[in-house]
C-alpha cells in the first residue's frame, strides 16, 4: 500500500523534492504539500483504493505522512471489511 | 445560545461603548487625513482591552471569540478602521494564546500584552507572494540562540504604532515555501523602512503602509508550533469571525442611520408612510442573515476549540470560508440599500446620515484576503468534502 501511496504522492503532490527522499515518518506538509496538492492526493487516493474519505478524517493529520496515509486507508478499508 | 448572555461582568460591552464614542468623535478626522486613530487606540488601552483575550492566570480576562466579537462590533459602529485594527491584534493575539501556553517565553510576553496593553501587529503579505499567506519566500536564519530575518513586507498594518510584530518567514534556509514559522519580535527588535504608503479607498486609518523589514532577536520568540497549524486552528478561523464582526458593525451603523432618516420622515409627515420604509425593512432582514451567520460561525468555532482535529478539518475549514464570503458580499448590497434610503443626505460628506466612509471602508471585506482566493480554496475542498445533510448538524 505504501508504495502506491508513494507513486500518487510522486505523481500528485507537486513536493520540490523527490518522494525518495521521503522516509515513511516524513512530515509531507514541512517537505512542501499545499493544502491544494493534499487535495489532489486524496482524489487520487479515493480513486486507487476505491474508497472514499468519511469528513471527521478529512484533516490535516490524516495525510500528514505516508505512514499517516497508509492508516487512514487502512482504517476505511478494515471498516469497509467488517460492515 | 444568547450571545449576550455570554458577555460576561468587568463590564466589556461598556468599556467598549466608552472607547467607541472617543473612536466616533475622530473617525471622519481619521479617514479624511488617513491618520492611525490614536485617540481611539489611546482609550483601548485605558479600556484595557488589548490583554481582554489572555487568560485569567496570566492576569488577562480570558474573554471568548464572542465577545471579542462583540467589541469588534460596538467599534465598529463609530469607527472601523479602530475596529479593524482591535481586530487585527486580537487575531495576532489569538495565535499566541492558542499555541504559546506552556511556552516560558511566550507566556511572560502576554503577561507584558496585560500589564503594558502592547499593541499587536501582522506581517504576512511579501513581496513576490502577493496575499497567499500560506508561502514565504524569506526565511529565519538561526545562529546559536539568535534570530534574524530580513522581509520585504508589502503590508503592515500599523507598523508604525505597533510594539510588537508577528511575523511568518520559512522555518531556515533550505525550508519549502511551505514551511513556515511565526517569530514575535519587538519594537526595539526591529527596523522598519517604509517602501509602500497606504492611500486608499477605505479602512484609512489602519495606516497598512509597506515595509522592508529587518530583526534580529533571541531563538525563543519563535512560536513554539509550525506556522501550517498555527494558521489552520487559530488564524484563519479567528480571522473570518472577528472581520465578520467588524463589518457587521459597518452594516449596521448604516442600517441605523437609514432609520433615524425614515424617522425623520415619519415624524415630519405623520399618517403617511415614508418611502424608504420598505426598503428599511428588507435591509433589516438582511441585516439579520448577516448576524445570524457571524453568530453560527462563532458558535462553530466555540465548539470545535477544544479539538485540534476538528480545528484542522476541512469541514470547519468550509465553513468558516463561508461566514466570510457571506459576510463581505452581502454588507455592501445593505449599505447600498440604506444610502437609497437616504439619498442625497447619505451620499453628501458630513450629514448625520452619510454613508461614503461605510461604503468605502466596506469595500475592503471582498479583498483581505481575497474572495477569489479563498473561493478557489473551498472550490478544492469540495471535491472531497461533502456537504453536511442535516439542519442543525
Amino acid at each position: 500500500m505504501r508504495d502506491k501511496i508513494r507513486e500518487l504522492l510522486g505523481k500528485l503532490g507537486g513536493l520540490p523534492v523527490s518522494v525518495d527522499t521521503l522516509t515513511d515518518g516524513a512530515d509531507l506538509y514541512a517537505a512542501g504539500l499545499s493544502s491544494f496538492a493534499s487535495v489532489q492526493l486524496m482524489l487520487g487516493i479515493e480513486d486507487a483504493f476505491d474508497i472514499e474519505f468519511p469528513d471527521h478524517l478529512l484533516n490535516r493529520k490524516s495525510f500528514a505522512s505516508i505512514d499517516a496515509i497508509a492508516d487512514t486507508v487502512a482504517s476505511i478499508v478494515e471498516g469497509r471489511e467488517a460492515a | 445560545m444568547n450571545m449576550m448572555s455570554e458577555i460576561r461582568g468587568a463590564g466589556l460591552v461598556e468599556r467598549a461603548r466608552e472607547v467607541a464614542a472617543v473612536a466616533a468623535k475622530h473617525a471622519d478626522a481619521v479617514d479624511r487625513e488617513g491618520r492611525f486613530p490614536h485617540e481611539a487606540v489611546a482609550a483601548m488601552k485605558s479600556a484595557r482591552l488589548f490583554g481582554i483575550q489572555v487568560p485569567v492566570l496570566l492576569g488577562g480576562e480570558g474573554a471568548s471569540i464572542a465577545e471579542i466579537a462583540e467589541v469588534c462590533s460596538i467599534l465598529a459602529q463609530e469607527c472601523a478602521s479602530s475596529a479593524m485594527i482591535f481586530a487585527m491584534h486580537h487575531i495576532k493575539l489569538s495565535s499566541c494564546v492558542s499555541h504559546g501556553l506552556g511556552d516560558e517565553w511566550h507566556e511572560a510576553f502576554m503577561h507584558r500584552i496585560v500589564r503594558e496593553q502592547l499593541l499587536l501587529g501582522s506581517a504576512t503579505t511579501e513581496a513576490g507572494i502577493g496575499g497567499n499567506l500560506r508561502n514565504s519566500i524569506c526565511a529565519i536564519e538561526v545562529e546559536g540562540d539568535t534570530v534574524r530575518l530580513t522581509k520585504e513586507a508589502t503590508v503592515i498594518s500599523y507598523g508604525k504604532q505597533a510594539d510588537a510584530i508577528l511575523i511568518t518567514s520559512r522555518s531556515h534556509k533550505e525550508a519549502a515555501s511551505t514551511d513556515q514559522v511565526m517569530t514575535v519580535f519587538l519594537k526595539d527588535q526591529y527596523t522598519l523602512e517604509q517602501t509602500h504608503v497606504w492611500d486608499t479607498l477605505g479602512m484609512r486609518g489602519t495606516c497598512s503602509d509597506g515595509f522592508l523589514f529587518r530583526a534580529e532577536a533571541p531563538k525563543v520568540q519563535i512560536l513554539p508550533k509550525p506556522f501550517a497549524e498555527i494558521a489552520a486552528e487559530s488564524m484563519l478561523a479567528t480571522c473570518h469571525l472577528l472581520w465578520s464582526g467588524v463589518w457587521y458593525g459597518i452594516a449596521l451603523n448604516a442600517v441605523t442611520r437609514a432609520q433615524a432618516f425614515v424617522r425623520a420622515a415619519a415624524r415630519s409627515n405623520p399618517g403617511v408612510t415614508p418611502p424608504g420604509a420598505l426598503r428599511l425593512a428588507e435591509a433589516t432582514a438582511e441585516l439579520h442573515l448577516i448576524k445570524s451567520n457571524v453568530i453560527a460561525g462563532i458558535e462553530r468555532f466555540e465548539d470545535a476549540k477544544e479539538d485540534p482535529s476538528q480545528l484542522s478539518s476541512m469541514g470547519f475549514a468550509v465553513a468558516m470560508n463561508n461566514v466570510k464570503i457571506a459576510t463581505s458580499q452581502k454588507i455592501l448590497s445593505v449599505i447600498n440599500q440604506a444610502m437609497m434610503i437616504c439619498g442625497i443626505a447619505g451620499y453628501k460628506n458630513g450629514t448625520p446620515y452619510s454613508l461614503g466612509r461605510h461604503l468605502r471602508d466596506a469595500h475592503s471585506a471582498q479583498l483581505m484576503i481575497s474572495n477569489d482566493r479563498i473561493l478557489s480554496n473551498t472550490a478544492t475542498m469540495l471535491t472531497v468534502h461533502k456537504l453536511d445533510t442535516s439542519l442543525l448538524g
